[in-house]
């Protein structure tokens, strides 16, 4: 840490929150990409790094908060959310980050995320989407594709996915966005967007798994084809995509429809991206978009403010205090009907 | 006492008893469980030591007038120090026939049968399976039998007044709790200032049940129907200021007290779950004491956000029974492996999977100690009656705290639904707990341990330059960073063991009440304390050598434990499982102990404690 000196706040860089373990992910994995934007974005928050938590459970993604030299949680199985709304409850001048990965946050703590998202706890959650389980070496995951074949699934899955993004959607988490490991500008952005948001934001990060699911996702991020292929949704801005920036999305009833600009369609008629709308809809509809019917969505989906988790609890017990002065434990003994015994 | 005394008919005979029992039975809906709970207060207040068993379906409202449906609360109230709920009732008041019918058996031959005889109609009595009437057939020759038109007498009192039939039907126990009041020459002004507030936004419901009640209490005074009342003295207690209260009452005020002593603040997440979620309907009120409390979506966010809580330096604690113990478990072992502190209320009810929720039990003790993977060692206190509740609470954060470390806290529906008096405590007489964050980077290390106690240290996020990694995989000794060293790993298990065994060094002997050496020792835990007590004095009265010795402390046990167990010829030890606390002490002193398992949902009667014990004391050879 470069310390400012004498009363000035000390300026931290990336180098101030890469922790002293090895990292230990296999070579080439997504989980690098999304390790290093991470540690790049920390210092702009201006948050002193002691306070800053982030918590993890099972999987490859669990081991991320080893690598990140703040305040660590390595927890278990599907249940950093709840860790994480506790100590946000008791402690909410933290900053509290939740790593977690398809399996551990749809799977064994689907009930977690479902619940810490609709209490808008303020807590940032970035789930590392790889399609499989990983740390176990190769079973289906509940976002595997219809039919996958793997280890726990030799002749195909016959489970069908969830999209993660509807679901958080449906949970009503207050910020919900997407970026992929490999675009690597655009998730240090959504990562840092994630941390200023106040309440309850999921982060999904379409992360490649080199060992088990190598190339889950590249038939639409990889270099060459992405900007054809994913759609960067801006806040106010029509819907376009394309390397010649000359296709869009409009609406079509109650679907979405890939057009063509030109003579027939100009940019009036396409859809304009509001990340703040208060109702869903534009953001659920979106969630549902994926190649190659469509261009991947990536960006953020929603962000709309509301009253968090912590603020609530601490506005209760403020007014508790206020209306009743601060408790007095003898009197609170002494409660109710008494009797003295001479 | 305070209380003014309404005057009784000069005529009648007052007859002085040191104990009485009395059993309020109806249907769920008919308030029996609020009869007996006002009764209590008041008898409380009155000065009489009191004991309770509230004893209720788990159904809300089962069907009117069914067996299932039938809702009990005894009472037993006594000039003197009393232990348990009684044995059996003295006086049974049974609003219904399905009243009547499941609680009968209880009864001794000559007890008191108070009745509605409006609700013995046809109708409720096929649907408990009654061919004739009990009140006319002969059948309750052996009992004296106060047959009362309740429901006809209770909605003369409160004519007049702008309610349905149904609403008034709903104050007929106010109605038997007045008439209670006048025989055993209780004063109504508690009751009244209850309704009084209780009601203050409905004047007509607040005007029914003071009807209710005064035409109960005038009914006895002015029916020729009872020939004596009956007075129970005020018990000579400790000198001391007392309130009447329940385990779930004291366990929350305990942890409050904590908190303060502390200087922590609580944070409070439970699953509802029954008996436990008073402690969570009572703690939530606290907001003023800087309470936190936290519905969770299930046991295992429950038990997570506390740990959270706790890793921020709160007090984090999660109340469950049995079932929510088996769901929080994966979790309560993480908290092992991080020692963190964390307290866990295990209010135990009866049987596997759902078993019986509203009945007690004491069979969570094994679960308790070993329901975890691999070696997993949790100290487990065990409050022996409901105002002890409030002095483990404070220890069991006594030892969190101090030794880093989730302990179980073990109560069970009988202490937690049970009352009686408590005097309370002096704040400044309540013993010290608490230890300070750590903030020193130079002597930072994670698993560093204090020398005496092997804790380590508590450093929560937000202390400057000890930023550092925890998690469930096995720590590096001192560094706390992940090691799959083979040694390393046996050594902190051998740490993690030899942290709890050494909380022995820091918990008081086992006490014996008796004979410090003789024939039978009796060893209890939890909740059976009563009925031990009572029958080891019965025992002692009749010149027996028997002793009792009662474990607050399963885990560690007391230092003393084994060398108390060998002084004695036999040892009984009762519990309300088929054996838990047998097992543990037969494993680790080597004793031919010997069991007395009854699980019926319900505590022992003495007299099964006595009888068990006379058996074994007659196969002595002298």
């Amino acid at each position: 840490m470069s310390d400012g000196g004498d009363g000035e706040l000390p300026v931290l860089t990336r180098k101030d929150f890469v922790s002293d373990q090895e990292v230990r992910w296999c070579p080439g994995c997504g989980d690098y990409s999304i390790l290093a934007q991470t540690q790049k974005v920390m210092p702009d928050f201006g948050f002193p790094k002691e306070n800053i938590v982030f918590i993890s459970g099972i999987g490859c993604s669990g081991r991320l908060p080893y690598y990140m030299n703040t305040y660590g949680f390595h927890t278990i199985h599907g249940r950093a959310p709840t860790l994480a709304t506790g100590l946000k409850a008791a402690r909410p001048d933290l900053m509290v980050w939740v790593i977690t990965g398809d399996g551990d946050a749809l799977s064994i703590g689907g009930n977690h995320v479902l619940h810490s998202m609709r209490r808008n706890a303020d807590i940032k959650l970035v789930m590392f989407n790889n399609r499989i389980y990983g740390l176990t070496k190769g079973q289906a995951s509940p976002t595997s594709e219809l039919g996958k074949r793997t280890k726990s699934s030799p002749d195909g899955t016959v489970d069908r996915p969830v999209s993660p993004l509807s679901i958080a959607l449906a949970a009503e988490a207050t910020f919900v966005a997407r970026a992929v490991d490999t675009y690597t500008e655009h998730l240090q952005q959504t990562v840092e967007r994630a941390g200023w948001h106040k309440g309850s934001a999921f982060v999904e990060v379409l992360q490649n798994c080199n060992i088990f699911n190598d190339g889950a996702f590249r038939e639409f991020t990889d270099r060459e084809v992405r900007e054809d292929r994913m759609l960067v949704l801006e806040h106010g801005k029509p819907m376009i995509f394309g390397k010649d920036r000359d296709r869009g999305i409009r609406l079509n009833g109650l679907a979405p429809q890939v057009v063509t600009l030109g003579d027939r369609v100009a940019e009036e008629d396409l859809l304009v991206h509001d990340e703040e709308a208060e109702d869903p809809y534009l953001a659920f509809m979106l969630s549902r978009m994926w190649w190659p019917d469509f261009p991947v969505p990536v960006g953020v989906f929603r962000k709309v403010l509301h009253p968090t988790h912590d603020e609530l609890l601490t506005g209760q017990i403020q007014a508790a205090v206020s209306q009743r002065g601060p408790g007095d434990l003898q009197k609170l003994l002494r409660g109710g009907e008494t009797w003295v015994v001479p | 006492m305070t209380a003014t005394k309404e005057p009784a008919k000069p005529t009648l005979p007052v007859q002085e008893l040191d104990r009485v029992t009395i059993r309020f039975a109806g249907d769920s809906g008919d308030g029996m469980q609020l009869t007996g709970g006002q009764f209590t207060r008041t008898t409380a207040v009155y000065g009489n030591d009191v004991s309770t068993l509230p004893d209720f379906p788990a159904e809300i409202r089962a069907p009117a007038g069914s067996l299932p449906g039938v809702s009990g609360f005894q009472i037993s109230f006594a000039s003197s120090d009393i232990h348990t709920p009684g044995d059996e009732p003295d006086v049974l008041v049974a609003m219904n026939p399905a009243a009547l019918k499941a609680n009968l058996i209880d009864l001794p031959r000559g007890g008191a049968l108070i009745v509605n005889e409006d609700a013995f109609t046809a109708p409720n009595l096929k649907k408990v399976g009654y061919e004739s009437n009990p009140l006319t057939d002969g059948s309750l020759a052996p009992y004296t039998v106060f047959a009362i038109p309740i429901t006809a007498l209770n909605a003369r009192a409160l004519a007049g007044l702008d309610m349905t039939t149904k609403q008034v039907d709903l104050t007929k126990n106010f109605f038997a709790l007045g008439l209670m009041f006048w025989l055993y020459e209780r004063s109504m002004e508690p009751t009244l200032r209850w309704i009084e507030e209780k009601f203050s936004a409905r004047p007509v419901i607040a005007e029914a049940n003071r009807r209710a009640l005064k035409a109960g209490y005038a009914f006895g005074e002015t029916t020729e129907m009872f020939h004596h009342r009956y007075e129970v003295r005020p018990a000579t207690l400790p000198p001391g200021t007392y309130r009447n209260i329940t385990g779930n009452e004291a366990t929350a005020l305990g942890f409050v007290a904590a908190s303060r002593l502390a200087g922590r603040d609580i944070f409070y997440a439970s699953y509802p779950i029954t008996p436990a979620s008073d402690i969570l309907h009572q703690l939530s009120t606290y907001k003023h004491f800087g309470v936190r409390t936290f519905q969770a979506e299930d046991e295992i966010a429950a038990v997570g956000s506390a740990i959270g809580a706790s890793y921020g330096g709160a007090l984090g604690m999660t109340g469950t029974s049995g079932p929510g113990m088996a769901l929080k478990s994966e979790a309560l072992n993480l908290a092992v492996m991080v020692e963190l502190p964390l307290v866990v209320i295990d209010v135990q009810r009866a049987g596997p999977s759902t078993g019986m929720p509203t009945k007690t039990e004491q069979a969570d003790l094994l679960q308790a100690m070993f329901g975890r993977n691999s070696d997993s060692p949790i100290p487990i206190v065990a409050p022996a009656t409901p105002a002890e509740c409030f002095d483990y609470a404070i220890e069991a954060w006594r030892i969190a705290m101090r030794y880093m470390t989730p302990v179980v806290f073990l109560s069970d529906a009988f202490l937690a639904n049970g009352a009686e008096p408590w005097a309370v405590p002096d704040v400044a007489d309540l013993p010290t707990v608490g230890v300070p964050n750590h903030t020193d980077p130079a002597t930072f290390q994670p698993y560093a341990r204090d020398p005496e106690t092997l804790a380590r240290p508590w450093a929560v996020p937000g202390t400057p330059l000890l930023e550092h990694r925890i998690g469930g995989l096995e720590k590096q000794d001192i560094t706390g960073n992940v090691s799959y060293d083979p040694e390393n790993h046996h050594r902190m298990q051998m740490l993690r063991s030899a942290k709890v065994a050494g909380i022995v060094n820091d918990i008081p002997d086992l006490q014996v009440n008796g004979p410090a050496d003789g024939d039978l020792l009796i060893l209890g835990w939890g909740s059976t304390y009563g009925p031990i007590r009572s029958a080891v004095e019965r025992l002692q009265a009749d010149g027996k050598s028997v002793a009792h010795a009662h474990l607050r402390h399963l885990n560690p046990m007391p230092r003393n434990t084994g060398e108390v167990l060998s002084r004695y010829r036999r040892v009984l030890v009762p519990e309300v499982n088929l054996g838990q606390l047998l097992l543990l002490i037969r494993a680790k002193y080597l004793v031919p102990a010997e069991g007395l398992n009854l699980v019926r949902g319900k505590p022992f009667r003495i007299s099964e404690i006595e009888d068990r014990a006379n058996e074994m004391l007659t196969g002595i050879a002298r």
